[in-house]
């Protein structure tokens, strides 16, 4: 067996440029493939963290069915109501209910005008709970304690990102929200989320003084008792907030959601995209197979005398469709080899990219079962274009091949 | 004395007809043959005559359309692809008027492949491979490839590509055919320097001198039908056409 792999490579170094054009289809396709699948565990991260999804026992409440979900906190007419996180707290498998304002608003340092999200942060015991629940902590300063007032702690963008300001904002200074001052107490450190690195943090009061809230809030932060209870619990609240709110099933002008099901909705997405790349590679590598068996068609030809040849000096058909049929896998291993190379290098920098640009931290990873994988399918799918062609070599007569 | 010797391949009452739109070539009609164990034989006839096809019959590389060819008692006809294909690897080297080397392969790497195609193993194929190449004074090209050599170096490859698998039949088409007389010569040389030490040769060719300057008996094809048949007795040729076929088909029963 080996022996025809070292005739096939033999025969291979010398192939003209045109059997490796041929090549692009099969390289194309395994690149997309491997390099999208390196990426998707890269992207699934980023994309989950971007949005804050994290793997604790929280479920969100938020105004505005799932069908007109915008960002936090805009276009909602009939808002959440701190009596609502007050009833939702008192259902037997929730911990604690946190009622939470997420506001926009105008942000000022250094003469320049930003704007961004400012999160309320609750006194007390709770105060902890959101602090888990955003899984954040102080990089410089501290975080926000009961009883500050007129104090803020900013997300890692203001402190890092000096094209927000001209520069960076630190622990000390002063910035002017909604034209009012506050003293910056602390930095949080990098989150690698958008929103949470630009966000800005104040205590409920000055929150709620300041963008004149009253009773009204944006979410409602559930802590649930266990993580075994997620499911009743999402159901209890939505029980619960239908009867307050006087909704029937499936006309809900409210969404609960839990991290499982925000994931879920992410890697739907993702799942979209990479099924609509996996078509495009599929067709591409039908493509490059389509190729091979042209270019091995055309060597069958070409080597007809070849062929004759060997058969004159003993080769039986079994001999000569092995070596014909190596021949043509090592094509598409060939092409499989530069595609999962490259895939692996866009994998790589795309996740690079990724940590770099949004500020998530996905690790770099090869996956050795995909590389193999990947390689053993584009010899298996230049094996099977080869087989016709292979066949045809197989069945030359000698005295006609040898004839040329 | 003649029917002393162990017979290598017999060709009784052979034909081989090729269909060319509506009507039939005889390529060959009724042909016998008798090639015995370290003979010197040459198929002499012009083009046309048949003599390819003769080759092509007697190489177990086709078989006939009516009569038997037996290679070494095995009626070929009787035979698979596959076998077919096994037992000339086996039995037969052969020779090309164009050498026939494969392009992509080194000078030792084309000697090595007619074992590769019978299992030989790696190590064992090398080294008869190189013992080769010195028999035909090329032990320093082994690792050349066919075009960097010239046609009298790629010839004498042919030849002991042709002995890789210790053939009992050396043969060779045309031989000297792409070579000048010089070069041919020499490769002529090594063949008659082989049937000395016991390989039966059989060359197919179109020039009489050279059938008769080294063959020891010499068939005469013309049409497609064996003309007549000479051996070397002394130095003169004799006709013993009537001998061949008494002898082909006297113990012909199979």
């Amino acid at each position: 067996m080996k022996d025809y792999f070292d005739l096939s490579v033999k025969n291979l170094r010398h192939r003209g440029i045109r059997s490796w054009l041929t090549l692009l289809g099969i390289f194309i396709g395994v690149m997309a493939v491997v390099s999208l699948i390196s990426l998707g565990n890269g992207l699934q991260a980023a994309v989950g963290a971007q949005f804050g999804i994290s793997s604790t026992e929280i479920i969100t409440v938020q105004a505005g069915g799932l069908s007109s979900a915008g960002p936090p906190g805009t276009g909602v007419n009939n808002k959440l109501t701190r009596d609502d996180a007050e009833a939702i707290g008192r259902i037997a498998s929730v911990d604690v209910a946190i009622p939470r304002i997420l506001a926009s608003g105008k942000i000022e340092y250094n003469d320049k005008v930003s704007f961004g999200m400012v999160g309320s942060v609750p006194d007390g015991e709770e105060r902890k709970v959101v602090y888990d629940t955003i899984e954040v902590e102080a990089d410089s300063g501290r975080m926000l304690k009961d009883g500050d007032v007129g104090k803020v702690v900013l997300g890692w963008n203001f402190y890092k990102d000096d094209s927000i300001f001209g520069k960076e904002v630190v622990v000390g200074k002063t910035v002017l929200i909604q034209d009012r001052k506050f003293e910056v107490v602390g930095i949080m450190g990098k989150k690698g989320s958008f929103m949470v690195d630009g966000l800005v943090l104040m205590n409920d009061d000055d929150v709620i003084d300041l963008f004149d809230y009253g009773d009204d809030v944006d979410l409602i932060v559930a802590k649930v008792k266990d993580k075994s209870l997620m499911d009743r619990a999402k159901e209890d609240i939505e029980k619960l907030m239908r009867q307050r709110r006087d909704v029937d099933v499936g006309k809900e002008d409210f969404s609960v959601s839990t991290p499982d099901a925000m994931l879920d909705t992410v890697n739907n997405i993702l799942g979209g995209i990479q099924a609509f790349i996996i078509i495009i590679a599929s067709i591409s590598i039908l493509v490059g197979a389509v190729g091979i068996v042209n270019t091995m068609t055309t060597s069958v030809l070409e080597r007809r005398k070849e062929i004759g040849v060997m058969k004159a000096i003993g080769a039986k058909n079994s001999q000569i469709f092995m070596q014909f049929l190596i021949e043509s896998g090592l094509l598409g291993l060939a092409g499989g080899f530069i595609g999962v190379v490259l895939g692996v290098l866009i994998g790589i920098g795309g996740i690079l990219a990724i940590n770099n640009w949004i500020g998530a931290e996905v690790a770099l990873s090869i996956d050795f079962v995909l590389v193999g994988g990947a390689l053993v399918g584009s010899f298996l799918i230049g094996a099977v274009a080869g087989i016709v062609p292979a066949m045809n070599a197989a069945n030359q007569n000698p005295v006609e091949a040898l004839r040329g | 004395m003649v029917t002393e010797r162990k017979e290598l391949i017999r060709l009784r009452n052979v034909s081989k007809f090729y269909e060319m739109g509506n009507s039939v070539v005889k390529a060959l009609n009724e042909v016998n043959l008798k090639v015995y164990e370290g003979e010197f034989v040459a198929i002499m006839g012009p083009s046309g005559s048949g003599k390819s096809t003769a080759m092509n019959l007697v190489g177990s590389l086709d078989v006939p359309t009516h009569g038997s060819v037996f290679l070494d008692e095995i009626d070929i006809s009787t035979l698979g692809e596959s076998e077919l294909a096994q037992i000339r690897g086996k039995k037969i080297g052969f020779i090309f008027q164009s050498f026939n080397l494969i392009a992509n392969l080194t000078t030792i790497e084309n000697v090595m492949l007619p074992m590769m195609f019978q299992g030989t193993g790696i190590d064992k194929r090398r080294k008869k491979a190189e013992e080769l190449l010195k028999l035909v004074d090329l032990g320093n090209r082994g690792e050349h490839y066919p075009g960097e050599l010239s046609g009298g170096q790629r010839q004498r490859v042919a030849i002991a590509r042709s002995l890789a698998n210790d053939p009992e039949v050396i043969l060779a088409d045309e031989p000297t055919g792409n070579l000048d007389t010089k070069t041919g010569a020499i490769v002529m040389e090594f063949l008659e320097k082989m049937n000395r030490e016991g390989k039966t040769i059989i060359i197919v060719t179109h020039d009489p001198d050279l059938a008769e300057k080294y063959a020891d008996v010499v068939y005469w094809l013309k049409d497609g039908i064996l003309e007549k048949v000479t051996k070397r007795e002394g130095k003169r040729f004799v006709d013993v056409t009537k001998k061949v076929k008494k002898a082909v088909k006297g113990n012909g029963v199979k």
